[in-house]
């Protein structure tokens, strides 16, 4: 045994590369991660409004760039985004009363927020591609 | 009492207006409340335009924005979920942020970009709604 470690090779608590993952911990990183996303996507919301109010000639190439396929899969994380933050926001609301704060409730919850965001565009394509009108 | 301190004032009091800015409680009260709006506002909002709308067409939005119903919703939506993003970022820029001057900066950005951006939107919908 070389004796106590040094001060400096002191193991380093809750440490990201040693750390087990939990779904409590992605939903915590998620829930900032897409509020930042939907900051942005409120910036385009906001450029569209402006654009329809400009005319056609601001408002189609607006939706020409929306429409493409780069566009198309930003709208379908943005959809992803908002379904997030909004399970994850009411289960924060939840957890403001007291209620569902043991790990297992917390655990469960976590998950079905993840797999709401999972959900939600992927119902929101079938029904817009299904639905009918 | 032997340290230079003689005076009468207690720790609790020493410290006081020394450590938290003292207003946390509103912040955290006005990102709840407009959470909860935003809960029946976006996803409002998310479903009915991509099943009024769904697509490029630009009569198709302006049919969607002049519906006064949409309109008041879309504004009330711009406002709430601005609001909501400023407050949001602002955590985020002090959880991050350390040096002072970029910090006030970043909240400066952000405060004055949303204002501008959100005073924008509205203006548009109230543009399309009763013309040029």
């Amino acid at each position: 045994m070389a004796g106590a470690p040094s001060p400096q090779n002191r193991p380093i608590a809750p440490h990201v590369s040693i750390w087990r993952w939990h779904a409590t911990m992605a939903s915590s990183i998620l829930h900032r991660l897409t509020g930042v996303g939907l900051y942005g996507a409120a910036i385009v919301f906001a450029l569209w409004l402006m654009a329809a109010a400009a005319g056609p000639e601001f408002y189609d190439p607006l939706m020409a760039l929306l429409m493409s396929p780069l566009g198309q899969i930003a709208m379908y994380l943005v959809v992803a985004a908002i379904a997030y933050h909004l399970a994850n926001g009411i289960r924060h609301l939840v957890f403001d009363t007291g209620a569902g704060l043991n790990p297992s409730d917390a655990d469960l919850t976590a998950w079905f927020a993840i797999l709401f965001a999972i959900a939600t565009p992927i119902g929101l394509w079938a029904l817009l591609t299904f639905g009918g009108a | 009492m032997s340290g230079p301190d003689r005076s009468m004032r207690t720790a609790l009091g020493r410290v006081r207006h020394h450590g938290a800015a003292g207003e946390g409680t509103g912040h955290f009260i006005a990102s709840r409340w407009s959470a909860i709006a935003l809960v029946i506002l976006a996803p409002w909002f998310v479903v009915n335009a991509a099943l009024t709308i769904g697509g490029p067409s630009y009569a198709a939005a302006i049919d969607f924005l002049t519906d006064p119903v949409n309109a008041v919703g879309v504004i009330l939506l711009v406002v709430v979920s601005f609001y909501h993003m400023a407050l949001g970022m602002q955590e985020v820029i002090v959880d991050y942020i350390l040096k002072p001057f970029t910090k006030i900066a970043l909240m400066l950005l952000n405060g004055f970009g949303l204002t501008i951006l959100a005073a924008g939107a509205v203006f548009a919908v109230l543009l399309v709604n009763f013309g040029a």
